[in-house]
């Protein structure tokens, strides 16, 4: 597939919602734990070998589920490919708690419902629809009905 | 760079609702010919097929960071996708006509996370802000129970501008909020977005004014785009 690569490159270089060093495995045969610096920008996870510019990878985090594993470790996976994970150990148990908590709220998804929440709730509360002034109630992508869950 | 394209593709192609799909002319990049494709836009991404039923798009244009303009083209209904940066490629797409243009173009220019996240902060803000006063106000809801009759009342309304963009200044002051709240029934909400973490001061009037100005440069784009457009219907009619 064919992709934009300089913008995301581009991406990867603004500054990040959370940037860690992390130890990281990919879900692939033989695999090991290797440092990398991992950075979360909008709906992107990039990681880098630490000091180089370019990112290694990027994973979109869309459909994606974050899971508590072993001690100080959570792992990201694909609903279409639920085996394949992508782990992560981190420092601390704290900061793997920091993690999982940021990667779940960090895809398009996820704040598309938050708005349609909290836009119902204020209508609910007031009467009137807070898109309105923003000139985007209309829009197909904010519509309750219309979401498939 | 690698990227988890299977769930890219799984993405693109599953059945969750696309913010805008169609067929568009895609300029090529090496030779100007157009190549009709289905689009279809889920968030950020701006996924292209060569057929609609096609099972894996051909490429996808991430459109973080990316401005829409109308663009001087042979080709009618033509609009560009742009990035900022030097070498950075400029998209050309052309729609079968005037209304699909303007939908796409009001779409794409307001996919960005940044744009959705700034709204969903706002939100939460009012939503957050309306709570606050009902606990704090002078005659606190907590103390009597509410009839359907006591109705919160509205916040100001902005009456909005003819390009759908509205400066927005309705804090709302602790007198307006302190009746109807019905802080007992409410359910509860989804955990908050994450909050970016600013090194430096990220005052709430920072937030407000950041947001105000991104929006109102969305607006006065496509405010332009159809300005445009309409001089050029105007020099078309004979």
């Amino acid at each position: 597939m064919r992709y934009n690569e300089r913008e995301l490159l581009s991406l990867s270089r603004q500054p990040a919602e959370k940037a860690a060093e992390i130890l990281m495995r990919v879900p692939k045969k033989g695999s090991v734990l290797k440092k990398r610096l991992v950075k979360l920008v909008v709906n992107f996870l990039f990681y880098f070998r630490t000091d180089e510019a370019e990112p290694i990878g990027a994973l979109l985090l869309e459909h994606c589920r974050i899971t508590k594993e072993e001690e100080n470790v959570f792992s990201i996976s694909f609903i279409e490919e639920p085996e394949r994970k992508y782990c992560f150990e981190c420092d601390s148990e704290e900061q793997c708690q920091e993690w999982i908590e940021a990667l779940k709220r960090a895809s398009y998804e996820f704040m598309r419902r938050s708005l349609i929440f909290y836009r119902n709730e204020i209508q609910k509360m007031t009467g009137k629809d807070p898109l309105e002034q923003f000139g985007i109630s209309e829009e197909a992508r904010f519509q309750l009905a219309s979401r498939k869950q | 760079m690698k990227l988890n394209e299977r769930s890219l593709v799984f993405y693109a192609t599953c059945d969750s609702p696309a913010d805008n799909a169609g067929f568009l002319y895609k300029r090529g990049e090496r030779h100007t010919a157009y190549h009709r494709r289905w689009f279809v836009l889920k968030g950020n991404m701006l996924f292209y097929f060569e057929e609609r039923e096609s099972r894996e798009p051909v490429g996808v244009i991430v459109l973080e960071g990316c401005t829409v303009e109308l663009c001087d083209s042979a080709e009618e209904f033509a609009f560009a996708i742009r990035f900022s940066g030097t070498k950075s490629r400029t998209y050309v797409l052309a729609a079968d006509s005037q209304a699909a243009m303007e939908a796409w173009v009001k779409a794409l220019s307001r996919a960005s996370f940044d744009y959705m996240r700034l709204v969903v902060r706002e939100l939460e803000k009012q939503l957050e802000e309306m709570r606050w006063g009902c606990r704090h106000g002078p005659a606190c809801c907590k103390a009597r129970p509410l009839g359907m009759e006591h109705s919160l009342p509205a916040l100001p309304t902005v009456p909005p501008k003819e390009n759908g963009c509205a400066v927005w200044n309705n804090v709302p002051s602790m007198d307006q909020l302190h009746d109807g709240c019905d802080g007992d029934t409410n359910p509860r909400p989804p955990p908050l977005p994450p909050r970016r973490r600013a090194s430096s001061g990220d005052t709430g009037v920072a937030e407000i004014s950041t947001f105000c100005r991104l929006h109102e440069r969305y607006g006065r784009e496509v405010a332009q785009l159809r300005q445009d457009w309409q001089h050029r219907q105007c020099q078309h009619r004979p």
